[in-house]
């Protein structure tokens, strides 16, 4: 019994004894040393984690046939088939770079990417939107704030990089927005019709951007909206110019929701109290109601959107050719927008997005030449005889587009699909002496590819094209689109683009002639941009080529040119000043173009060469109080008066000059005073802004008369802007918005 | 014969005795490694530890939920301690913090899918609760939605399935405390419930490998609150 005892125990002893002693390096493909590499010996305890320099050691008490398994979220598993038997082993791995989303580098030529998707490279939400003094909300006028766009604050639209506001297109959820604007009213900028809680994500592209879109030969705004709802609301608004109310119904196993909004505008009392320079005979007055659906499917969601608005204001201003008549314009608009998106994953790594929209704008519009005692006035000889009009025109555009995405290796995609519309776009002009009626239709289909390849980690490639046939000037495009992407360091990166764009006529333009082609741009962008946590700094420079712009005159033809070059610059940072958030940008623009009626290459009137902005904002816990800051500068615009001249039949300069420099201070601060209160019912949130605090004046250029003798700046309709309201909502705690601005 | 057998029997039981004792050494044997952790190379090194010995076993959680932790520790150096020292810096936090709470959760899963008991579970949702806040500090203005209301669900689902589990309170208290006064946090409101989690902590029964952290730090909270 001892005997076997002591047998047993030497048995076990020596069982432990008898190790084998594993060793080894781990390195990458370029052979850098890894470390964190997990090394297992399959099935049992043993094992170790690579230090440093890539070494590891470990013993193990197994014998036989075993496997070694290395791991590591980073790299491609490894393994290896081992035979134990007490002789030390030195296993070397070489570990295969997995492709790895967060640490991939994405294409950012051109495109400023907004939204929390899981990248650090996120630059405006929709709270920053909000909060950004000057902008009261409006996501063009945020917008403007980044590199790339101008100040141009007597027409809606963004002017990007020397072109015009038609030249920028917004797309929600894939699909072209044909108004995203309020009806424009001469020498006034609109607001735009989306309130910028809408969206998720939002993506400013000022060139270089994806064969996906289309129509657009400088600038793309790309807006997602956003899926289900947190839960239940309800909420409600009032300030002396607008009220609102709204409900959001989340059902109880959160796969459907619905919602509805309304909002009235009136600004009676505000221009009783705050005076504006034209005499609106017809205040204005806008209604808008939206309504929504989502519903989550197996693997997507579909989601519908709707908006209706209504809008009517009627203002006189002293007319320019003459001393005692004025121009009456008036304007009544509805505008319908519908938009229904599908998004699924399907097998195998398939995805598609369906998206279908329907919209219908109609511009009743009616401009008046009127005496002294505001009576209609008849002419029939100029320049007059052009300013008694009557004009009814209707933009519906109905659109399907289908992207279909498949997910290869790594994190390589193809993506492609097609796209049709339909654009109809009635008018009826009537003047004293002519009358057109005019209905022009447009069968517009595109197919597009578009693929990323991903070489490495550090290098990526998107390479897409598209075609677009357009049955209006019964003309086909093809525009190639390469973008790249190489990662030079800790988040930092280079990117470069280059792409073609094509963009039809304006209807305005076709109503004079279908005999026209696509206007065209070449966009060539390079881009570096580091991203820390907190900080974004970024420098792009850009050539952008135009041709076949559309001249006016002497016919309309398709012989402008253009070219636009500079550089911009861009620091977001939270984390320098402690509980400051601002941003700076900076733009230099070199541009001439010849186009419409322009009598040679000249700096468009909308182009500005140096522009810049400071945006700032700080949130007081203390106060429950968050204060916003906006300076804008730009340097001042040309303008010109092109007159005609009969004996040599056409235009010439007959004056011009530069506008002074553009200065703007807008000041916001919004006041939270439920904040923190779990179980508040209500919450509080009272807003108020001023635009152009200091009162600066700012001349957006000069209207001539019809001979050229009388000349008049064109200037905001009052020195500042104020807005004051109170929004309150019931169920959604908002205040985590306000707690998150200062966390 | 009979001694034959009598030896038999011994020698078996020692070999099932020596099974269920190795797992309990190199689980003992991986906390230590975790206790005396003093880096991040440190940490990663008991993570992969509990790891291999989750897989080997393939039927107890404990491993997988002390690799959980391990990793949710490993997550909090990335954030400034109370004193205002960051320890592990990095450029893409963001990222980083991505892939370590993917890291966690696939632990948890595998945690997850061997418990049974009620306890158990609710154990290994205050740990998801670490990943989604230190996700959600990632950027707190745009996630809180997302990653806050994770976070804040994961600690309700834990108090659900066990009333009692003192780390859950330890949590919860946490986030009060780190929310300003104004925004309906502080110390005051923090106060009762490390109270509660400092009770619940010192009337809980130790079990052999079983989570029982935080008392320590419940009463240090608890203090600092006064």
């Amino acid at each position: 019994m001892k005997k076997f005892l002591l047998a047993a125990t030497i048995f076990f002893t020596n069982h432990v004894i008898a190790q084998t002693k594993i060793t080894g390096h781990i390195k990458d493909n370029k052979g850098k040393p890894i470390a964190g590499v997990s090394i297992t010996l399959k099935d049992t305890y043993d094992g170790a984690v690579s230090d440093s320099l890539g070494n590891y050691n470990f013993s193990t008490t197994e014998k036989g046939s075993h496997v070694i398994s290395m791991t590591n979220i980073n790299y491609d598993d490894y393994e290896v088939p081992v035979t134990l038997d007490n002789t030390p082993l030195t296993i070397n791995a070489t570990l295969k770079e997995k492709f790895n989303e967060l640490k991939a580098v994405t294409v950012t030529a051109g495109s400023f990417e907004a939204g929390d998707n899981k990248r650090a490279a996120t630059v405006l939400n929709s709270i920053d939107i909000a909060t950004t003094a000057g902008s009261n909300a409006d996501i063009t006028a945020a917008l403007k704030t980044l590199p790339g766009a101008q100040q141009v604050g007597n027409s809606e639209g963004l002017f990007v990089r020397g072109g015009t506001g038609e030249e920028t297109k917004q797309f929600i959820d894939g699909t072209l927005v044909n108004n995203p604007y309020f009806t424009s009213v001469p020498d006034i900028a609109t607001r735009g019709r989306f309130s910028p809680f809408l969206f998720k994500g939002t993506v400013f592209s000022t060139g270089g951007y994806s064969a996906l879109y289309g129509q657009a030969l400088s600038s793309a705004v790309i807006l997602e909206s956003i899926d289900m709802p947190e839960r239940s609301s309800a909420t409600a608004g009032i300030s002396p110019i607008v009220a609102t109310g709204g409900l959001q119904e989340l059902s109880k196993n959160k796969k459907f929701s619905w919602g509805a909004d309304y909002s009235y505008v009136n600004l009676v009392a505000y221009f009783n109290i705050v005076k504006q320079t034209p005499d609106y005979f017809k205040m204005p007055q806008f209604h808008s109601g939206d309504a929504n659906f989502r519903i989550k499917t197996n693997g997507g969601i579909i989601k519908y959107y709707t908006t209706f608005d209504y809008n009517n204001l009627g203002l006189r201003r002293p007319d320019i050719d003459s001393m005692i008549y004025k121009d009456a314009f008036s304007i009544i608009n509805h505008n319908w927008y519908n938009n229904l998106s599908w998004r699924q994953s399907l097998n195998n790594g398939w995805r598609m997005n369906l998206g279908m929209s329907y919209s219908t704008n109609r511009d009743n519009i009616t401009q008046q030449i009127q005496d002294s005692s505001n009576q209609p006035k008849t002419f029939n000889y100029q320049p007059w005889v052009s300013k008694n009009f009557h004009l009814k025109s209707r933009q519906d555009l109905t659109q399907i587009k289908e992207v279909f995405e498949k997910k290869l290796g790594g994190l390589s995609a193809i993506r492609f699909g097609g796209e049709y519309w339909y654009g109809y776009n009635p008018s009826t002009y009537i003047n004293t002496d002519s009358n057109f009626v005019n209905s022009l239709k447009d069968n517009y289909a595109a197919l597009f590819a578009e693929s990323d390849v991903y070489v490495t980690n550090e290098l990526a490639l998107k390479l897409g094209a598209r075609y677009e046939y357009s049955s209006i000037i019964k003309k086909a495009n093809i525009a190639p689109r390469i973008s790249a992407a190489y990662k030079v360091g800790e988040g930092a990166q280079i990117s470069a683009a280059y792409g073609v764009f094509y963009e039809k006529p304006l209807v305005n333009e076709l109503i004079y002639s279908t005999q026209l082609g696509y206007t065209k741009a070449t966009h060539y962008i390079i881009n570096y941009q580091r991203n820390t946590n907190d900080r974004i700094f970024r420098v792009e420079a850009f050539y952008k080529k135009y041709a076949d712009l559309v001249k006016t005159f002497p016919t309309y033809n398709n012989d402008g040119t253009g070219y636009a070059k500079g550089v911009e610059l861009f620091l977001r940072d939270k984390k320098t000043f402690k509980n400051i958030d601002y941003w700076i940008s900076y733009s230099y623009l070199d541009t001439k173009r010849d186009f419409q009626n322009y009598p040679a290459e000249l700096e468009p009137n909308f182009a500005a060469k140096h522009t810049a902005s400071l945006v700032v904002k700080k949130f007081v816990t203390k106060w429950k109080a968050g204060f916003n800051a906006t300076y804008s500068f730009a340097t001042g615009r040309p303008y010109y008066d092109f007159l005609y001249n009969y004996p040599d039949n056409k235009y010439s300069i007959a004056d011009k000059g530069r506008t002074p420099n553009y200065n703007s201070m807008g000041f916001s601060a919004e006041y939270v005073p439920s904040i923190g209160k779990q179980n508040a019912k209500t919450f509080i949130v009272l807003f108020a802004s001023v635009n152009n605090v200091l009162g600066q004046k700012q001349i957006y250029g000069y209207n001539y008369s019809y001979d050229g003798m009388n000349k008049q700046p064109i200037l905001p309709t009052a020195t500042r802007f104020y807005f004051i309201g109170c929004f309150l909502s019931w169920g959604i705690d908002r205040s985590q918005d306000a707690i998150n601005n200062n966390l | 014969m009979k001694k034959l057998l009598f030896i038999a029997a011994i020698v078996s039981s020692v070999a099932a005795y020596s099974q269920s004792d190795k797992y309990m050494n190199a689980m003992k044997q991986s906390l230590s490694l975790f206790d005396s952790a003093k880096n991040a190379a440190d940490l990663e090194n008991a993570a992969a530890s509990f790891q291999r010995i989750g897989d080997a076993e393939k039927t107890q959680w404990l491993p997988y939920y002390w690799e959980g932790l391990v990793l949710a520790t490993e997550g909090w150096k990335y954030y400034p301690d109370p004193k205002g020292v960051t320890e592990i810096k990095v450029s893409d936090l963001s990222g980083t913090m991505t892939a370590l709470a993917g890291r966690i959760n696939a632990a948890l899963d595998k945690a997850d899918a061997i418990a049974t008991d009620d306890s158990a579970k609710s154990e290994i949702l205050t740990i998801r609760n670490m990943a989604a806040t230190q996700q959600m500090l990632v950027d707190p203005q745009s996630r809180y939605m997302t990653f806050g209301a994770q976070a804040n669900e994961d600690l309700q689902k834990a108090m659900q399935l066990n009333p009692n589990n003192p780390r859950a309170y330890y949590l919860q208290g946490m986030g009060i405390f780190g929310t300003p006064e104004q925004f309906g946090g502080g110390k005051e409101k923090a106060k009762p419930i490390f109270q509660k989690a400092v009770d619940l902590g010192s009337a809980e029964q130790q079990k052999p490998l079983y989570p029982h952290w935080g008392l320590d730090m419940s009463k240090a909270m608890l203090a600092a609150c006064q």
